[in-house]
Protein backbone atom coordinates (compact mmCIF):
# COMPACT_ATOMS: atom_id res chain seq x y z
CA UNK A 1 0.00 0.00 0.00
CA UNK A 2 0.80 3.49 -0.67
CA UNK A 3 0.59 6.78 -0.31
CA UNK A 4 -0.01 9.05 3.03
CA UNK A 5 -0.98 7.03 5.73
CA UNK A 6 -1.45 10.26 8.40
CA UNK A 7 -1.94 13.87 7.83
CA UNK A 8 -2.53 16.20 10.64
CA UNK A 9 -2.91 20.08 9.71
CA UNK A 10 -2.25 22.63 12.67
CA UNK A 11 -3.15 19.67 15.19
CA UNK A 12 -3.90 21.58 18.19
CA UNK A 13 -4.97 20.40 22.32
CA UNK A 14 -5.95 22.08 25.18
CA UNK A 15 -6.38 21.19 28.40
CA UNK A 16 -8.44 23.26 31.10
CA UNK A 17 -6.48 22.60 34.36
CA UNK A 18 -7.80 24.51 37.36
CA UNK A 19 -9.56 27.80 35.28
CA UNK A 20 -5.68 27.33 33.67
CA UNK A 21 -5.32 26.32 29.94
CA UNK A 22 -2.52 24.02 29.37
CA UNK A 23 -1.52 23.76 25.71
CA UNK A 24 -0.42 19.82 25.62
CA UNK A 25 -0.23 19.68 21.68
CA UNK A 26 0.28 23.02 19.72
CA UNK A 27 -0.15 23.29 15.82
CA UNK A 28 1.15 19.92 14.35
CA UNK A 29 1.96 18.98 11.32
CA UNK A 30 2.85 15.94 10.68
CA UNK A 31 2.84 13.67 7.81
CA UNK A 32 3.57 9.74 7.89
CA UNK A 33 3.82 7.60 4.57
CA UNK A 34 2.55 3.78 4.12
CA UNK A 35 4.84 1.76 5.96
CA UNK A 36 7.06 4.05 7.61
CA UNK A 37 8.08 3.15 11.03
CA UNK A 38 7.57 6.32 13.44
CA UNK A 39 8.89 7.02 16.76
CA UNK A 40 7.58 10.21 18.84
CA UNK A 41 9.82 10.45 21.48
CA UNK A 42 9.83 13.31 24.41
CA UNK A 43 9.47 13.25 27.78
CA UNK A 44 6.69 12.83 30.23
CA UNK A 45 4.20 15.58 29.24
CA UNK A 46 5.90 16.74 25.67
CA UNK A 47 2.40 16.00 24.06
CA UNK A 48 3.43 12.58 22.93
CA UNK A 49 0.28 10.69 24.09
CA UNK A 50 -2.13 13.50 23.73
CA UNK A 51 -1.39 13.56 19.78
CA UNK A 52 -1.83 9.39 19.63
CA UNK A 53 -4.98 10.21 21.90
CA UNK A 54 -5.68 12.17 19.32
CA UNK A 55 -4.86 10.39 15.86
CA UNK A 56 -7.02 7.14 17.16
CA UNK A 57 -10.19 8.95 17.86
CA UNK A 58 -10.01 8.72 21.91
CA UNK A 59 -9.84 12.51 22.00
CA UNK A 60 -10.99 15.34 20.10
CA UNK A 61 -8.95 17.89 18.60
CA UNK A 62 -9.26 21.59 20.15
CA UNK A 63 -8.51 22.97 16.51
CA UNK A 64 -6.77 21.61 13.65
CA UNK A 65 -7.47 18.32 11.04
CA UNK A 66 -5.83 15.27 11.51
CA UNK A 67 -6.75 12.50 8.36
CA UNK A 68 -5.51 8.64 9.58
CA UNK A 69 -5.74 6.08 7.12
CA UNK A 70 -7.29 8.27 4.80
CA UNK A 71 -10.43 9.24 6.91
CA UNK A 72 -10.86 12.71 9.13
CA UNK A 73 -10.78 11.77 12.85
CA UNK A 74 -13.82 14.38 13.51
CA UNK A 75 -16.10 13.58 10.78
CA UNK A 76 -15.69 9.24 10.42
CA UNK A 77 -14.23 8.38 14.14
CA UNK A 78 -15.83 5.12 13.84
CA UNK A 79 -14.21 4.48 9.76
CA UNK A 80 -10.61 5.76 11.81
CA UNK A 81 -11.48 2.96 14.22
CA UNK A 82 -12.33 0.21 11.75
CA UNK A 83 -9.11 0.40 10.17
CA UNK A 84 -6.49 1.23 12.95
CA UNK A 85 -4.70 -1.02 15.47
CA UNK A 86 -4.17 0.80 18.68
CA UNK A 87 -2.06 -1.07 21.98
CA UNK A 88 -2.33 1.15 24.67
CA UNK A 89 -0.56 1.56 28.01
CA UNK A 90 -2.76 -0.59 30.18
CA UNK A 91 -4.06 -4.20 29.47
CA UNK A 92 -6.40 -4.28 26.50
CA UNK A 93 -7.75 -7.58 27.75
CA UNK A 94 -10.06 -7.32 31.11
CA UNK A 95 -8.54 -9.15 33.66
CA UNK A 96 -11.68 -10.79 35.05
CA UNK A 97 -11.86 -12.64 31.14
CA UNK A 98 -9.13 -15.11 29.40
CA UNK A 99 -7.36 -14.35 26.93
CA UNK A 100 -8.65 -16.14 24.11
CA UNK A 101 -12.28 -15.34 24.92
CA UNK A 102 -10.82 -11.52 24.61
CA UNK A 103 -9.05 -12.32 21.24
CA UNK A 104 -12.17 -13.97 19.90
CA UNK A 105 -14.48 -10.73 21.01
CA UNK A 106 -12.20 -8.41 19.91
CA UNK A 107 -12.24 -10.09 16.61
CA UNK A 108 -15.79 -10.19 16.40
CA UNK A 109 -15.39 -6.13 17.50
CA UNK A 110 -13.71 -6.23 13.97
CA UNK A 111 -16.62 -7.72 11.72
CA UNK A 112 -14.92 -10.94 11.54
CA UNK A 113 -17.29 -14.13 11.81
CA UNK A 114 -17.16 -16.17 15.28
CA UNK A 115 -15.27 -19.06 12.90
CA UNK A 116 -12.27 -16.72 11.15
CA UNK A 117 -12.55 -14.84 14.87
CA UNK A 118 -11.61 -18.13 16.72
CA UNK A 119 -9.08 -18.93 13.85
CA UNK A 120 -7.42 -15.67 13.77
CA UNK A 121 -7.26 -16.04 18.20
CA UNK A 122 -5.33 -19.17 17.71
CA UNK A 123 -3.21 -17.92 14.84
CA UNK A 124 -1.70 -15.37 17.15
CA UNK A 125 -1.79 -17.61 20.16
CA UNK A 126 0.64 -19.21 18.82
CA UNK A 127 2.70 -17.09 17.44
CA UNK A 128 2.91 -14.86 20.31
CA UNK A 129 4.14 -17.84 22.58
CA UNK A 130 0.66 -17.72 24.60
CA UNK A 131 -0.37 -21.18 23.78
CA UNK A 132 0.10 -22.85 27.85
CA UNK A 133 -2.00 -19.43 29.33
CA UNK A 134 -4.50 -18.11 26.50
CA UNK A 135 -7.35 -20.27 28.54
CA UNK A 136 -6.03 -18.95 32.05
CA UNK A 137 -7.81 -16.06 33.54
CA UNK A 138 -5.88 -12.61 32.50
CA UNK A 139 -5.58 -11.58 36.23
CA UNK A 140 -3.33 -14.52 36.51
CA UNK A 141 -1.13 -13.75 33.82
CA UNK A 142 2.24 -12.07 34.23
CA UNK A 143 3.78 -8.37 33.15
CA UNK A 144 5.33 -10.25 29.98
CA UNK A 145 2.54 -12.24 28.69
CA UNK A 146 -0.17 -10.12 29.14
CA UNK A 147 1.53 -7.31 26.92
CA UNK A 148 2.12 -9.69 24.20
CA UNK A 149 -1.78 -10.49 25.03
CA UNK A 150 -2.10 -6.86 24.19
CA UNK A 151 -0.03 -6.89 21.11
CA UNK A 152 -2.22 -10.06 20.14
CA UNK A 153 -5.36 -7.92 20.59
CA UNK A 154 -4.29 -4.90 18.43
CA UNK A 155 -3.70 -7.32 15.48
CA UNK A 156 -6.77 -9.32 15.82
CA UNK A 157 -7.69 -7.38 12.47
CA UNK A 158 -4.06 -7.59 10.86
CA UNK A 159 -4.70 -3.20 10.56
CA UNK A 160 -2.61 -1.47 8.45
CA UNK A 161 -1.68 1.33 10.68
CA UNK A 162 -0.72 -0.14 14.18
CA UNK A 163 -0.29 2.50 17.13
CA UNK A 164 1.33 1.35 20.10
CA UNK A 165 1.55 4.38 23.19
CA UNK A 166 4.59 3.94 25.40
CA UNK A 167 4.55 -0.07 24.48
CA UNK A 168 7.62 -1.28 26.43
CA UNK A 169 6.88 0.53 30.19
CA UNK A 170 7.18 -1.76 32.65
CA UNK A 171 8.63 -4.82 30.83
CA UNK A 172 11.78 -6.50 31.84
CA UNK A 173 14.47 -6.40 29.69
CA UNK A 174 13.66 -9.47 28.05
CA UNK A 175 10.61 -8.80 27.26
CA UNK A 176 11.47 -5.86 26.25
CA UNK A 177 13.54 -7.07 23.65
CA UNK A 178 10.86 -9.68 22.85
CA UNK A 179 8.34 -6.81 21.84
CA UNK A 180 10.81 -4.80 19.62
CA UNK A 181 11.57 -7.98 17.58
CA UNK A 182 7.83 -8.38 17.13
CA UNK A 183 7.75 -4.58 16.17
CA UNK A 184 10.05 -4.86 13.51
CA UNK A 185 8.74 -8.26 11.95
CA UNK A 186 5.47 -6.78 11.69
CA UNK A 187 6.91 -3.63 10.05
CA UNK A 188 9.50 -6.31 7.61
CA UNK A 189 6.88 -9.06 6.68
CA UNK A 190 3.57 -7.08 6.39
CA UNK A 191 4.28 -3.55 5.70
CA UNK A 192 2.53 -2.56 8.51
CA UNK A 193 2.93 1.20 9.37
CA UNK A 194 3.89 2.03 13.02
CA UNK A 195 3.46 4.60 15.26
CA UNK A 196 4.61 4.34 18.56
CA UNK A 197 5.51 7.05 21.48
CA UNK A 198 8.34 6.01 24.06
CA UNK A 199 10.40 8.05 26.13
CA UNK A 200 12.86 5.03 26.37
CA UNK A 201 16.02 6.53 23.91
CA UNK A 202 17.56 3.50 23.11
CA UNK A 203 14.35 2.43 22.30
CA UNK A 204 13.44 4.73 19.21
CA UNK A 205 17.31 4.14 18.07
CA UNK A 206 17.49 0.37 17.08
CA UNK A 207 13.83 0.18 16.10
CA UNK A 208 12.55 3.88 14.46
CA UNK A 209 13.60 4.61 11.09
CA UNK A 210 12.23 7.60 12.02
CA UNK A 211 12.23 9.78 15.24
CA UNK A 212 10.32 12.87 15.65
CA UNK A 213 11.28 14.72 19.02
CA UNK A 214 8.61 16.46 20.58
CA UNK A 215 8.66 18.84 23.54
CA UNK A 216 6.27 21.37 24.96
CA UNK A 217 3.20 20.16 22.69
CA UNK A 218 5.91 20.97 18.94
CA UNK A 219 7.82 18.71 16.96
CA UNK A 220 11.43 20.38 17.71
CA UNK A 221 12.99 17.52 15.31
CA UNK A 222 12.22 14.95 12.89
CA UNK A 223 14.57 12.49 11.12
CA UNK A 224 16.03 9.39 11.33
CA UNK A 225 18.47 8.93 13.97
CA UNK A 226 21.68 8.66 12.27
CA UNK A 227 20.79 11.88 10.38
CA UNK A 228 19.79 13.32 14.09
CA UNK A 229 22.83 12.73 15.61
CA UNK A 230 24.85 13.94 12.88
CA UNK A 231 23.10 16.97 12.69
CA UNK A 232 22.60 17.92 16.08
CA UNK A 233 25.31 16.13 18.07
CA UNK A 234 28.92 15.12 17.35
CA UNK A 235 31.04 12.06 18.93
CA UNK A 236 32.52 12.24 22.37
CA UNK A 237 35.64 12.12 23.15
CA UNK A 238 36.50 11.89 27.04
CA UNK A 239 40.06 11.60 28.12
CA UNK A 240 40.95 10.80 31.96
CA UNK A 241 43.98 12.97 32.52
CA UNK A 242 46.65 12.47 35.19
CA UNK A 243 46.44 15.70 37.04
CA UNK A 244 44.16 18.60 36.92
CA UNK A 245 46.02 21.14 35.43
CA UNK A 246 46.57 19.01 32.83
CA UNK A 247 43.23 18.76 32.13
CA UNK A 248 42.79 23.18 32.94
CA UNK A 249 45.60 23.04 29.45
CA UNK A 250 44.12 21.06 27.07
CA UNK A 251 41.14 23.76 27.61
CA UNK A 252 43.08 26.66 27.63
CA UNK A 253 45.07 25.84 24.81
CA UNK A 254 42.47 23.47 22.89
CA UNK A 255 44.85 21.15 22.27
CA UNK A 256 44.55 19.03 19.62
CA UNK A 257 41.01 19.94 19.17
CA UNK A 258 39.83 21.14 15.38
CA UNK A 259 37.69 23.91 15.71
CA UNK A 260 33.97 23.62 16.32
CA UNK A 261 34.50 20.95 18.81
CA UNK A 262 32.92 21.53 22.10
CA UNK A 263 35.36 21.60 25.17
CA UNK A 264 33.76 20.74 28.54
CA UNK A 265 36.15 19.73 31.86
CA UNK A 266 35.40 18.21 34.64
CA UNK A 267 38.00 17.99 37.28
CA UNK A 268 40.70 15.59 35.32
CA UNK A 269 38.45 15.17 32.31
CA UNK A 270 37.92 16.53 29.32
CA UNK A 271 35.34 15.91 27.91
CA UNK A 272 35.27 17.07 23.41
CA UNK A 273 32.17 16.88 21.54
CA UNK A 274 33.34 16.37 17.88
CA UNK A 275 32.72 14.99 14.80
CA UNK A 276 34.89 11.94 13.27
CA UNK A 277 35.48 11.33 16.86
CA UNK A 278 37.45 7.76 16.23
CA UNK A 279 39.56 9.44 13.29
CA UNK A 280 40.56 12.38 15.68
CA UNK A 281 41.49 10.47 19.00
CA UNK A 282 44.66 8.66 17.66
CA UNK A 283 45.86 12.09 16.37
CA UNK A 284 44.79 13.91 19.88
CA UNK A 285 46.69 11.47 21.90
CA UNK A 286 49.88 12.00 19.85
CA UNK A 287 49.74 15.89 20.08
CA UNK A 288 49.19 15.58 23.83
CA UNK A 289 51.97 13.43 24.26
CA UNK A 290 54.52 15.79 22.84
CA UNK A 291 52.75 18.50 24.45
CA UNK A 292 54.23 16.06 27.52
CA UNK A 293 50.57 15.51 28.90
CA UNK A 294 50.07 12.31 30.45
CA UNK A 295 46.84 10.64 28.93
CA UNK A 296 45.24 8.21 31.61
CA UNK A 297 42.37 6.64 29.70
CA UNK A 298 40.34 7.37 26.69
CA UNK A 299 36.83 6.88 25.32
CA UNK A 300 35.07 7.66 22.10
CA UNK A 301 31.52 7.56 22.27
CA UNK A 302 28.78 8.03 19.52
CA UNK A 303 26.01 10.20 20.05
CA UNK A 304 23.28 9.07 21.68
CA UNK A 305 19.08 10.69 20.84
CA UNK A 306 19.79 12.13 24.38
CA UNK A 307 22.55 14.15 23.16
CA UNK A 308 20.27 15.28 20.32
CA UNK A 309 17.92 16.14 23.00
CA UNK A 310 19.88 17.64 25.15
CA UNK A 311 21.64 20.47 22.45
CA UNK A 312 18.11 20.81 21.04
CA UNK A 313 16.52 21.50 24.49
CA UNK A 314 19.17 22.05 26.92
CA UNK A 315 17.80 19.39 29.17
CA UNK A 316 18.48 16.07 29.42
CA UNK A 317 15.58 13.28 28.33
CA UNK A 318 17.17 10.77 30.75
CA UNK A 319 17.52 13.14 34.17
CA UNK A 320 13.51 13.70 33.13
CA UNK A 321 12.39 10.37 32.63
CA UNK A 322 14.01 9.37 35.92
CA UNK A 323 12.73 12.22 37.90
CA UNK A 324 8.73 12.45 36.62
CA UNK A 325 8.70 8.73 36.92
CA UNK A 326 5.61 6.95 35.02
CA UNK A 327 4.50 8.41 31.74
CA UNK A 328 1.84 10.86 31.48
CA UNK B 1 9.39 -17.07 19.28
CA UNK B 2 8.00 -17.23 15.61
CA UNK B 3 6.88 -14.69 13.11
CA UNK B 4 3.68 -12.43 13.45
CA UNK B 5 1.16 -14.54 11.33
CA UNK B 6 -0.01 -13.49 7.84
CA UNK B 7 -3.44 -11.79 8.28
CA UNK B 8 -4.94 -14.66 6.39
CA UNK B 9 -8.21 -14.36 7.97
CA UNK B 10 -8.74 -10.57 8.19
CA UNK B 11 -9.25 -9.29 4.34
CA UNK B 12 -6.31 -6.22 4.63
CA UNK B 13 -7.47 -2.96 4.30
CA UNK B 14 -11.13 -3.74 3.85
CA UNK B 15 -12.83 -3.39 7.21
CA UNK B 16 -15.94 -5.04 6.95
CA UNK B 17 -18.61 -3.07 8.73
CA UNK B 18 -21.52 -4.39 11.44
CA UNK B 19 -24.60 -3.46 12.65
CA UNK B 20 -25.79 -2.47 15.72
CA UNK B 21 -27.26 -5.75 16.10
CA UNK B 22 -23.71 -7.27 15.78
CA UNK B 23 -22.49 -4.90 17.94
CA UNK B 24 -24.48 -5.28 21.14
CA UNK B 25 -24.57 -9.25 20.59
CA UNK B 26 -20.40 -8.83 20.91
CA UNK B 27 -20.89 -6.71 23.81
CA UNK B 28 -23.51 -9.00 25.28
CA UNK B 29 -21.46 -11.86 24.61
CA UNK B 30 -17.97 -10.85 26.16
CA UNK B 31 -19.76 -9.47 29.19
CA UNK B 32 -21.82 -12.83 29.94
CA UNK B 33 -18.87 -14.91 29.60
CA UNK B 34 -17.25 -14.68 33.23
CA UNK B 35 -20.72 -14.90 34.34
CA UNK B 36 -21.28 -18.18 32.48
CA UNK B 37 -17.44 -19.39 33.32
CA UNK B 38 -17.99 -18.81 37.12
CA UNK B 39 -22.04 -19.28 37.53
CA UNK B 40 -21.03 -18.99 41.70
CA UNK B 41 -20.30 -15.18 40.65
CA UNK B 42 -24.00 -14.53 41.35
CA UNK B 43 -24.47 -15.32 44.81
CA UNK B 44 -21.50 -12.23 46.14
CA UNK B 45 -24.50 -10.20 45.67
CA UNK B 46 -26.64 -12.07 46.38
CA UNK B 47 -25.47 -12.11 50.11
CA UNK B 48 -27.35 -9.14 51.87
CA UNK B 49 -30.54 -10.16 49.95
CA UNK B 50 -30.51 -13.39 51.64
CA UNK B 51 -29.70 -11.90 55.46
CA UNK B 52 -32.60 -9.87 54.86
CA UNK B 53 -34.70 -12.76 53.76
CA UNK B 54 -33.65 -15.07 56.50
CA UNK B 55 -32.99 -12.71 59.26
CA UNK B 56 -35.88 -9.96 59.02
CA UNK B 57 -38.37 -12.09 57.19
CA UNK B 58 -38.83 -14.42 60.78
CA UNK B 59 -39.78 -11.08 62.24
CA UNK B 60 -42.79 -10.48 60.18
CA UNK B 61 -46.32 -10.68 61.50
CA UNK B 62 -48.62 -13.10 59.82
CA UNK B 63 -50.78 -11.38 57.02
CA UNK B 64 -54.44 -11.03 58.13
CA UNK B 65 -56.27 -12.76 56.12
CA UNK B 66 -54.41 -16.22 56.98
CA UNK B 67 -51.57 -16.25 53.90
CA UNK B 68 -47.51 -16.43 55.10
CA UNK B 69 -45.68 -12.72 55.54
CA UNK B 70 -43.38 -14.29 52.90
CA UNK B 71 -45.70 -14.03 49.80
CA UNK B 72 -45.39 -10.06 51.01
CA UNK B 73 -41.61 -10.49 51.65
CA UNK B 74 -40.06 -12.22 49.23
CA UNK B 75 -41.18 -9.96 46.22
CA UNK B 76 -39.47 -7.48 47.62
CA UNK B 77 -36.02 -9.09 48.52
CA UNK B 78 -36.07 -10.21 44.76
CA UNK B 79 -36.46 -6.54 43.77
CA UNK B 80 -33.57 -5.92 46.22
CA UNK B 81 -31.30 -8.17 45.01
CA UNK B 82 -31.90 -7.25 40.96
CA UNK B 83 -31.17 -3.50 43.09
CA UNK B 84 -27.86 -4.76 44.04
CA UNK B 85 -26.82 -6.27 41.14
CA UNK B 86 -27.99 -4.11 38.59
CA UNK B 87 -26.52 -0.62 40.98
CA UNK B 88 -23.01 -2.18 41.73
CA UNK B 89 -22.57 -3.16 38.18
CA UNK B 90 -20.84 0.00 37.29
CA UNK B 91 -17.62 -1.08 39.19
CA UNK B 92 -16.64 -4.03 36.78
CA UNK B 93 -16.39 -1.43 33.77
CA UNK B 94 -14.53 0.97 36.26
CA UNK B 95 -11.84 -1.41 36.96
CA UNK B 96 -11.89 -1.58 33.32
CA UNK B 97 -11.34 1.56 32.89
CA UNK B 98 -8.77 1.55 34.76
CA UNK B 99 -6.80 -1.38 33.84
CA UNK B 100 -6.87 0.09 29.82
CA UNK B 101 -9.32 -2.37 28.27
CA UNK B 102 -12.39 0.27 28.42
CA UNK B 103 -9.91 2.43 26.50
CA UNK B 104 -9.44 -1.00 23.70
CA UNK B 105 -13.14 -1.46 23.25
CA UNK B 106 -13.13 3.02 22.86
CA UNK B 107 -10.52 2.38 19.70
CA UNK B 108 -12.60 -0.50 18.32
CA UNK B 109 -15.15 0.13 15.64
CA UNK B 110 -18.14 -0.79 18.06
CA UNK B 111 -20.56 1.50 18.62
CA UNK B 112 -20.71 3.60 21.79
CA UNK B 113 -24.56 2.83 22.37
CA UNK B 114 -23.57 -0.96 21.50
CA UNK B 115 -21.03 -0.40 24.39
CA UNK B 116 -23.48 0.58 27.01
CA UNK B 117 -26.63 -1.56 25.56
CA UNK B 118 -24.97 -4.60 25.05
CA UNK B 119 -23.83 -4.22 28.82
CA UNK B 120 -26.56 -3.67 30.45
CA UNK B 121 -28.58 -6.18 28.38
CA UNK B 122 -26.39 -8.69 30.23
CA UNK B 123 -27.78 -7.51 33.53
CA UNK B 124 -31.06 -9.50 32.99
CA UNK B 125 -28.99 -12.58 33.17
CA UNK B 126 -27.82 -12.31 36.92
CA UNK B 127 -30.95 -10.79 38.06
CA UNK B 128 -33.25 -13.85 36.52
CA UNK B 129 -30.65 -16.25 37.98
CA UNK B 130 -31.08 -14.85 41.24
CA UNK B 131 -34.47 -14.34 41.40
CA UNK B 132 -35.18 -18.52 40.87
CA UNK B 133 -32.97 -19.11 43.31
CA UNK B 134 -34.54 -16.72 45.89
CA UNK B 135 -37.57 -18.61 44.65
CA UNK B 136 -36.39 -21.80 44.98
CA UNK B 137 -34.96 -20.95 48.35
CA UNK B 138 -37.93 -20.15 49.97
CA UNK B 139 -40.34 -22.49 48.73
CA UNK B 140 -40.18 -24.78 51.26
CA UNK B 141 -40.45 -22.26 53.67
CA UNK B 142 -44.14 -21.89 52.55
CA UNK B 143 -43.52 -19.15 49.61
CA UNK B 144 -46.34 -19.95 46.73
CA UNK B 145 -45.11 -18.15 43.48
CA UNK B 146 -47.97 -17.72 40.79
CA UNK B 147 -46.09 -19.53 37.67
CA UNK B 148 -47.41 -17.15 34.99
CA UNK B 149 -46.98 -13.90 37.31
CA UNK B 150 -43.59 -14.73 37.90
CA UNK B 151 -42.28 -15.07 34.40
CA UNK B 152 -44.34 -11.57 33.73
CA UNK B 153 -42.87 -10.22 36.88
CA UNK B 154 -39.19 -11.42 35.95
CA UNK B 155 -40.02 -9.88 32.63
CA UNK B 156 -40.33 -6.41 33.90
CA UNK B 157 -37.74 -6.95 36.81
CA UNK B 158 -35.34 -7.62 33.79
CA UNK B 159 -36.20 -4.42 31.91
CA UNK B 160 -36.00 -2.48 35.28
CA UNK B 161 -32.76 -4.28 35.69
CA UNK B 162 -31.75 -3.20 32.35
CA UNK B 163 -32.15 0.45 33.60
CA UNK B 164 -30.35 0.48 36.86
CA UNK B 165 -27.18 -1.35 34.81
CA UNK B 166 -26.89 2.06 32.50
CA UNK B 167 -27.60 3.98 35.43
CA UNK B 168 -24.88 2.68 37.13
CA UNK B 169 -22.16 2.21 34.12
CA UNK B 170 -23.15 5.61 33.82
CA UNK B 171 -22.26 6.77 37.32
CA UNK B 172 -19.00 4.48 36.53
CA UNK B 173 -17.91 6.82 33.75
CA UNK B 174 -18.41 9.89 35.40
CA UNK B 175 -16.69 9.04 38.35
CA UNK B 176 -14.13 7.97 36.09
CA UNK B 177 -10.90 6.58 38.18
CA UNK B 178 -12.34 7.97 41.39
CA UNK B 179 -13.67 4.52 42.67
CA UNK B 180 -14.79 6.09 46.15
CA UNK B 181 -17.10 8.14 44.36
CA UNK B 182 -18.69 5.48 42.77
CA UNK B 183 -19.18 3.82 45.69
CA UNK B 184 -20.30 6.71 47.68
CA UNK B 185 -22.94 7.66 45.18
CA UNK B 186 -24.02 4.20 44.78
CA UNK B 187 -24.40 3.62 49.08
CA UNK B 188 -26.33 6.88 49.25
CA UNK B 189 -28.67 6.35 46.66
CA UNK B 190 -29.23 2.70 47.33
CA UNK B 191 -31.08 2.51 50.75
CA UNK B 192 -33.35 5.10 50.89
CA UNK B 193 -34.83 4.04 47.22
CA UNK B 194 -35.00 0.89 49.02
CA UNK B 195 -36.46 1.81 51.52
CA UNK B 196 -39.24 4.47 50.52
CA UNK B 197 -40.56 1.61 47.84
CA UNK B 198 -41.83 -0.42 50.52
CA UNK B 199 -39.24 -3.05 50.49
CA UNK B 200 -39.06 -4.17 53.71
CA UNK B 201 -41.94 -2.89 55.67
CA UNK B 202 -44.81 -0.90 53.91
CA UNK B 203 -45.08 2.54 53.40
CA UNK B 204 -48.68 3.09 53.99
CA UNK B 205 -49.02 4.24 57.38
CA UNK B 206 -45.80 6.49 57.24
CA UNK B 207 -46.40 10.53 57.33
CA UNK B 208 -47.36 12.16 54.84
CA UNK B 209 -44.04 13.18 53.50
CA UNK B 210 -42.96 9.69 53.47
CA UNK B 211 -45.73 8.68 51.02
CA UNK B 212 -45.22 11.62 48.71
CA UNK B 213 -41.21 10.24 48.49
CA UNK B 214 -42.71 6.92 47.57
CA UNK B 215 -44.87 7.78 45.03
CA UNK B 216 -42.00 9.20 43.04
CA UNK B 217 -39.55 6.83 43.58
CA UNK B 218 -39.92 4.79 40.28
CA UNK B 219 -38.53 1.72 42.32
CA UNK B 220 -42.29 1.18 44.25
CA UNK B 221 -44.67 0.78 41.07
CA UNK B 222 -41.75 -2.19 40.15
CA UNK B 223 -42.51 -3.57 43.91
CA UNK B 224 -45.54 -3.28 43.90
CA UNK B 225 -46.31 -4.90 40.63
CA UNK B 226 -43.77 -7.73 41.58
CA UNK B 227 -46.29 -8.30 44.24
CA UNK B 228 -49.25 -8.00 42.46
CA UNK B 229 -47.80 -10.63 40.06
CA UNK B 230 -46.15 -13.12 42.12
CA UNK B 231 -49.31 -13.10 43.85
CA UNK B 232 -51.24 -14.14 41.04
CA UNK B 233 -52.99 -11.17 39.85
CA UNK B 234 -51.87 -10.73 36.16
CA UNK B 235 -54.04 -8.03 34.35
CA UNK B 236 -53.79 -4.87 37.03
CA UNK B 237 -53.60 -1.00 36.82
CA UNK B 238 -50.52 -2.22 39.78
CA UNK B 239 -48.86 -4.52 37.38
CA UNK B 240 -49.53 -1.69 34.03
CA UNK B 241 -47.51 1.15 36.49
CA UNK B 242 -44.55 -1.34 37.07
CA UNK B 243 -44.11 -1.96 33.92
CA UNK B 244 -44.55 1.29 32.71
CA UNK B 245 -41.79 2.33 35.63
CA UNK B 246 -39.42 -0.13 34.22
CA UNK B 247 -39.52 0.83 30.65
CA UNK B 248 -38.80 4.25 31.61
CA UNK B 249 -36.21 3.54 34.05
CA UNK B 250 -34.68 1.88 31.33
CA UNK B 251 -35.40 4.70 28.61
CA UNK B 252 -33.79 7.15 30.56
CA UNK B 253 -30.52 4.91 31.86
CA UNK B 254 -29.83 3.84 28.37
CA UNK B 255 -30.35 7.51 26.63
CA UNK B 256 -27.97 9.23 29.69
CA UNK B 257 -25.77 5.95 29.67
CA UNK B 258 -24.92 6.24 25.57
CA UNK B 259 -24.75 9.98 26.04
CA UNK B 260 -22.02 9.40 28.70
CA UNK B 261 -20.71 6.52 26.56
CA UNK B 262 -20.45 8.81 23.62
CA UNK B 263 -18.42 11.55 25.95
CA UNK B 264 -16.04 8.94 27.22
Amino acid sequence: MNGTMIRTRGLTRHFTVKKETVEAVRGLDLHVEAGELVALLGPNGAGKSTTLRMLTTLLPPTSGTAEVAGLDVTADPRGVRARIGYIGQGNGAAHSQRGRDELVSQGRAYGLSRTAARARAAELIASLDLEGVADRLVSSLSGGQRRRLDIAMGLIHAPDLLFLDEPSTGLDPQNRANLQEHIAALRAEHGTTIVLTTHYLDEADQLAERVIVIDHGQVIADDTPERLKADHAGDRITLTLGHERDARRVVAERLGVVAGGRVERAGAQVVIETDGGARLAPKLLRGLDEAGIEVAAVEVARPTLDDVFLNLTGRSLREESATTGEAA
Amino acid sequence: MSAVPSPLNAPKGRPMSTSMVMDTAVVFGRELRPVLRNPFSLVFTMVQPLFFLALFGPLLPDVPGGGSALQWFVPGIIVMSCLFAGSTTGSNLQFEMQTGSHERTLVSPLRRSALIVGRSLKEIVPIVGQAALIVAATVPFGFRPHLGGAVVGLLILGVFGVGLGAFSYTLALASKDQEWMFWAIQQTLIFPLMLLAGMLLPVDDGPGWMQVLSKLNPLTYVVDAERALFGGELASATVAQGAVAALVVAGLGLLVGTRAMRRA
